[in-house]
């Protein structure tokens, strides 16, 4: 016999053994990590051409609002991202969440009959196919978007609910400078006017400022096209504001000397000057996902508290968590690249002792605007004689509270 | 040595030049017709409103026809879709407390023929004729008070319509530009 073949014999009966006690139940932990007999995911022609999440992971998006279906009746009809099981920064595409007005519908676009023109107050009004617009100089950038309702309420139990309408991917496309400056914009064409093809041709109005800055057409979302509740096959992407001027299904660009007031732009006005200002762009913003409400601890012992920080003034500069409900903070790490107007996970390492905790997260921008407690935007404009709610969007902190049972709980009072 | 001293200026020249055409000389120029199928934009001033007329009496009408009445209820009160006239709870009050009511609230009265023109009826978008359009807008504003059931609206005098919110809204500020805090003196 030879050495080689001993040595396999010698493995066989070790194995042989070890499945023996296997049987016997000597080693149980390790049986559940070993698929039972006959489980595995058959290789489906479909499974081989597009792949699909384990049945085990069961994260959904809902209906914010209460209705049933974004076809039904509504005046806004939302549809809010699971940040309670997210990681990382990228909102999984099938889980993005979605906003929709009016009840609409997701149109069924042939992107090779889709068209984007450029027209209004330019030099050379231009006409794009999509495979057009793909030749032309791309970018691919991460950026969140957020609904400008997407304000959180006592009444909410958890993470999805307070803060689920606000998602991040990375999108690719063509900078809208680009082709602004390929139709040439005249003298006085200080604002566009963004429309979609859907049935109400939802439009928006955006100074030309931002336009030229960063605003994207996006064909590409998360390392393929653009999905269809997104906007395919072309989505504009106004980095940081609300998510409403990120236009879907986006048909027309046209270059104009106002503000247009559309049906949409009526939709978001506001009476008061300060409160318009607070209105476009997204202040700081940040929230714990883990541990956050509806949650349960295992029990005392090691945590990493996990959050997304994000603010529509650029990149997140310095996140701090509190465990005490406010009275000490400490720096939470940032986890990988901090992007411009992008969702930034932070983390901290924390140690439960088992009692009565409220956790909060607060993020600083690189602009240096600091995320306020409820209380401070109250005592605020309170002191300008103008009390009561929170203006602009709701970018105030989160509180979680971790009752004693280990169970976690919105803290909104 | 004399053409030296010229490049930084040929430079200049050509750049400017470049930043006046297309660099890429990619997609084509729409028509005129084109153009015009597709802007169904109306701005503020009204200048691309199309030609036509119609009055509260003639939008009651069409009201009925287009089923409008469905969703919107009885003169506008009372459907499943949003209610199209003022809540009056007390006279001469501030016009945003009548409510989110877009023939009301809305500062231009351009909006509102704007949006009745490319989002209505549900799921006929689109389908409506200029003169029903100008006729359904006098309606709203009639059933607001703010036109006579007789008035008949189109592309000169539907601007014109006194919005009670005319200026009384806040437009973006002056100062804002991309980039900078929100509001001055915010920490927030």
């Amino acid at each position: 016999m030879s050495l080689k073949r001993s040595v396999r014999r010698e493995f066989l009966k070790r194995g042989a053994a070890l499945a023996g006690g296997l049987g016997l139940g000597a080693a149980k932990p390790a049986v559940g990590q070993t698929p039972a007999p006959g489980a595995f995911i058959k290789g489906t022609d479909e499974r081989v051409a597009y792949g699909e999440r384990s049945q085990y992971v069961t994260s959904t998006r809902i209906p914010h609002g209460g209705r049933p279906s974004p076809d039904a009746f509504g005046l806004d009809f939302h549809i809010a991202a699971p940040l309670q099981d997210s990681v990382g920064v990228i909102t999984p595409s099938s889980l993005h969440y979605v906003g929709t007005t009016r009840g609409s519908f997701t149109p069924n676009i042939d992107p090779a009959e889709h068209r984007l023109m450029i027209h209004g107050m330019v030099e050379r009004p231009l006409i794009f196919t999509v495979d057009e617009l793909k030749r032309l100089p791309s970018v691919t950038r991460m950026h969140f978007i957020e609904c400008a309702g997407n304000r959180a309420n006592r009444r909410h139990t958890t993470v999805q609910e307070t803060h689920g309408m606000t998602s991040c991917a990375e999108w690719t496309g063509v900078l809208l400078s680009t082709l602004l400056n390929e139709a040439g914009v005249q003298e006085g064409g200080n604002w566009i006017v963004a429309e979609g093809v859907e049935e109400v041709k939802g439009a928006s109005s955006i100074p030309m400022s931002k336009a030229m800055d960063d605003c994207l057409v996006c064909y590409g979302m998360n390392g393929e096209a653009v999905r269809p509740q997104q906007g395919f096959p072309l989505r504009l992407l106004a980095p940081g504001f609300e998510g409403i001027l990120s236009v879907k299904w986006l048909r027309r660009i046209k270059v104009v000397d106002q503000f247009y007031m559309t049906y949409s732009d009526y939709g978001h006005l506001r009476q008061d000057a300060d409160d318009a200002a607070l209105s476009l762009q997204i202040g700081p913003k940040s929230v714990i996902t883990y541990p956050s409400g509806g949650q349960q601890l295992a029990g005392r012992g090691f945590y990493e508290i996990k959050g997304l920080a994000w603010s529509g003034g650029g990149a997140v500069a310095r996140v701090e968590v509190s465990t005490d409900g406010g009275r000490n903070w400490t720096d939470a790490q940032i986890r990988g690249t901090a992007h411009r107007m992008a969702h930034t996970r932070f983390t901290l390492n924390w140690e439960w002792d088992g009692s009565e905790s409220e956790l909060m997260s607060r993020c600083t921008d690189e602009l240096g605007s600091v995320q306020p407690m409820r209380a401070q935007i109250t005592e605020y404009w309170t002191q300008r004689g103008q009390p009561g709610r929170v203006r602009g969007q709701d970018n105030s902190i989160q509180p979680w509270r971790v009752e004693s049972d280990g169970s976690v709980h919105n803290a909104i009072t | 040595m004399r053409l030296l001293k010229l490049l930084p200026l040929l430079i200049l020249l050509v750049g400017s030049a470049q930043a006046q055409s297309p660099t890429f000389g990619i997609g084509r120029t729409p028509s005129a017709d084109e153009i015009r199928a597709w802007d169904i934009s109306i701005g503020p001033t009204g200048e691309e409103l199309p030609p036509g007329q119609g009055s509260a009496v003639e939008g009651a009408q069409v009201y009925l026809q287009k089923a409008c009445v469905g969703c919107h209820g009885v003169a506008g009160v009372g459907g499943p879709a949003p209610r199209l006239v003022k809540n009056e709870r007390r006279a001469n009050a501030d016009p945003w407390s009548l409510g989110r009511i877009l023939p009301i609230r809305s500062p231009y009265a351009t909006t509102v023929w704007d949006f009745i023109n490319r989002g209505m009826p549900l799921n006929a978008e689109g389908t409506l004729t200029a003169n029903e359009v100008y006729a359904l807008t006098a309606y709203l504003f009639f059933l607001n008070d703010l036109v006579e059931e007789d008035e008949v609206l189109d592309a000169q005098n539907l601007p014109n319509v006194e919005m009670p919110n005319r200026d009384n809204w806040a437009p973006l500020p002056d100062w804002w530009k991309p980039g900078l805090p929100r509001l001055v003196d915010y920490p927030y």
